[in-house]
């Protein structure tokens, strides 16, 4: 039925106890596109890590280069068209580029899962929730039919759907949006992964509802200790539920910063220009500060510093030579452990 | 016959007079649609009715910016095609300087689509991918002639893709050569090229990214100051509807919870819902993340053919009682408010409506 080896089910112990670096780490990745107009080049050296029970929130306008990310570290990205020149990603200490696609598959869904954005169309109209929640079980720990019809209906009691024995049979289109994606976490959740990543899993959403949905999403991370990638562009989620931030323009990570810093002290101009162009609820200013011209197109990314053509203090320097991403120092050259910034300008910007 | 148009003309005459700045423009009284719900295929029968809008009731006041906040699903963009005269309503009325344009139709109601324009959500879907920019702008001059003769018509799509912070070159190009923020700025030109009075915008900047939107935003502030115009603001986005609005509504189901000026609502709610809507907004600020005031709404918005009894908004309300399910409650000034000097005495729908704080609580 499938090529997944059934003897190896018995559920892994949660913590392998060789490995003790980050849980989740990408080093240097770099992801292309091949297209008739060209190479899109969508991630240029993206860096990061995720610890257990950490919350990244990546943090990017759209075709910065987020998703694009997240799709190759599951390994879901579609190639051809996409290529992955360099790069690794290492989970728990080991490179999954370079693994079998077997080994991969072990690790696709048990012990990395995915939530995405639109529950509609991710999951299958024609199959009902529960047979679509179970498939994690049979297909993985080769569970019989019934069994996994039974821990379908605990997984939905998990992510609190009302009458989760009643409505195991029901098909996706019976469900409003809030519970569709409760759906979608069950389902990520199943085999109780190490590391989630959700890919703007309540853009869809109502803000009551958002609501609901990101707090039963911090309680199971929680309860499970796990790791959580959460990829956003809205500022206020990442305020509310992440613990560090990386934010990404063009491909590349622009800024790395706590949480409580990045809010308090941007050390990039693009994070400044976002922090400021969005309107906060509890207050009412005049005009909105607006970050003037277009996010750039892929095919031809501006040289230097990606950002230049948009930024208010770009300088020759800028137009020429691309900023790597450097440690932030406070103005007596003090540490601010997990700072990062790329940009020329990085100390009038933060000190400024 | 003659009749008739004799009275259309008397229509598009009392359509010219200006309205003073402060003067209600639109009054929209008792607002009703409600689409059937039929069972059988040859002999179909009406077996209920989806109640969209339900009893809508507000004023746009000439050179104000009217939000209206909700759900989905909470009928506002259905308001926005009965404004329009997109939707025909069940009941009620829609009066534009006096005329109730719900029920117009031929020349008189061409007259007053000529002054109320829409600007839609989905810079994507909404122009046409095979006309260009200066036929999709232009098209308004072919239904309305007399804004602009022929051959003034071309220089005229030029001038408003200036004034929306386009290049009046780019006339000859194509949408799909443009980007999201781009594409709806030609859908605004759009609506601004018959001079209107009053422009409904529907999640006018939902699809657009952060960035794109405050250029957006600023542009429609900029617009409604240069041309006097009055904005029906509609979005689910409660931080932008506070930053465009003067006054915002608040819907839930098909009616409207509350309503009043952008600090009466956000500074000083009444109505559960709202303050249940506020309180789920996440504010890009972590350091106020450990103490708000947090009401989490359990469950979802019940279907609208089958409505709670009473207030509609009880089933997922933690003051219900009683009272609640069998008596509906009227949007008035609260009667503990009333005839009080504080921003709480503001039009409400609740039996039991109590101010909280919840966006600067802490």
């Amino acid at each position: 039925m499938s090529t997944i080896d059934k003897t190896a089910s018995v559920p892994a112990p949660r913590a392998s106890g060789e490995h003790n670096g980050p849980l989740l780490e990408v080093k240097d990745l770099h992801v292309e596109f091949h297209t008739r107009d060209g190479v899109a080049k969508a991630v240029n050296g993206v860096n990061y890590s995720v610890d257990a029970g950490e919350t990244l929130a990546v943090l990017g306008e759209s075709g910065s280069g987020k998703s694009v990310t997240a799709q190759a570290i599951m390994g879901i990205l579609d190639m051809p068209p996409g290529k992955i020149p360099q790069g690794e990603i290492l989970f728990r200490g080991e490179d999954m580029l370079k693994m079998a696609d077997e080994d991969r598959r072990k690790i696709r869904g048990r012990k990395i899962a995915m939530i995405f954005q639109d529950a509609l169309s991710s999951l299958n109209p024609v199959l009902t929730v529960g047979y679509q929640l179970g498939e994690m079980f049979r297909v993985h720990q080769g569970m019989s039919k019934k069994d996994a019809q039974r821990k379908a209906i605990e997984l939905m009691d998990k992510v609190k759907i009302p009458a989760a024995k009643a409505r195991v049979s029901d098909y996706p289109h019976q469900f409003s949006g809030g519970m569709r994606q409760r759906i979608m976490i069950a389902m990520a959740l199943a085999l109780e992964p190490d590391l989630i990543i959700a890919d703007e899993p309540t853009t869809a959403l109502d803000v009551t509802v958002q609501a609901q949905v990101m707090d039963l999403l911090a309680e199971l991370q929680r309860e499970y200790n796990m790791g959580l990638i959460l990829i956003t562009h809205d500022l206020g989620v990442v305020a509310d539920v992440a613990d560090k931030i990386a934010v990404m323009y063009a491909g590349r990570i622009v800024e790395q910063a706590p949480v409580h810093e990045l809010y308090a002290r941007p050390a990039h101009p693009y994070t400044r220009g976002l922090l400021d162009s969005i309107p906060r609820l509890d207050q009412k200013g005049q005009e909105l500060y607006a970050i003037k011209g277009l996010p750039p197109n892929l095919l031809k990314v501006p040289s230097g510093c990606a950002f230049n053509p948009r930024c208010p203090k770009a300088t020759d320097l800028c137009r020429t030579e691309i900023p790597a991403l450097v440690p932030v120092t406070e103005q007596d050259g003090a540490d601010l452990p997990g700072r990062k910034s790329a940009c020329h300008f990085w100390k009038e910007t933060i000190h400024g | 016959m003659a009749d008739l148009s004799k009275n259309d003309e008397a229509v598009a005459a009392a359509l010219d007079v200006p309205v003073q700045r402060g003067e209600p423009i639109l009054q929209v009284r008792n607002l009703q649609k409600h689409f059937p719900l039929t069972q059988g295929i040859l002999f179909k029968k009406q077996v209920g009715a989806v109640k969209a809008v339900d009893g809508v009731s507000f004023d746009l006041y000439q050179g104000e910016t009217l939000g209206i906040v909700g759900e989905s699903g909470c009928g506002k963009s259905t308001v926005a095609k009965l404004l329009m005269n997109l939707e025909r309503a069940t009941a009620g009325e829609v009066f534009y300087k006096g005329q109730d344009i719900t029920k117009l139709s031929g020349r008189a109601l061409k007259a007053v689509r000529r002054n109320i324009q829409m600007v839609f959500q989905d810079p994507y879907t909404s122009l046409n991918p095979r006309m260009t920019v200066g036929d999709i702008i232009g098209e308004t001059f072919d239904i309305h002639p007399e804004v602009a003769p022929k051959g003034e018509r071309r220089r005229k799509v030029q001038e408003l893709l200036d004034v929306v912070g386009l290049n009046p070159e780019y006339i000859n190009r194509y949408p799909h050569q443009f980007s999201g923020g781009q594409r709806q700025r030609i859908g605004i030109a759009r609506g601004l090229a018959l001079n209107p009075e009053i422009i409904i915008c529907d999640e006018p900047v939902s699809a657009l990214d952060v960035s794109v939107q405050a250029q957006v935003i600023n542009l429609m502030e900029k617009l409604q100051d240069e041309f006097n115009l009055s904005y029906i603001f509609i979005a689910h986005d409660l931080s932008i509807v506070r930053h465009i609005s003067d006054r915002v509504g608040v819907m839930y189901l098909g009616k409207l919870a509350e309503i009043g000026t952008d600090s009466e609502i956000y500074d000083h709610p009444t109505h559960p819902y709202t303050q249940a809507l506020l309180s789920a907004v996440p504010v890009p600020d972590p350091q106020a993340r450990a103490n708000r005031d947090r009401i989490i709404l359990t469950g979802d918005v019940p279907s609208p053919a089958n409505p709670p009894s009473g207030c509609r908004f009880r089933t997922r309300c933690w003051k219900a009682q009683e009272k609640c399910s069998t008596e509906m409650p009227v949007l008035a000034i609260p009667e503990r408010f009333r005839g009080q000097d504080t921003l709480a005495a503001h039009e409400s729908a609740c039996h039991f409506a109590e101010e909280r704080d919840v966006v600067h609580a802490s």
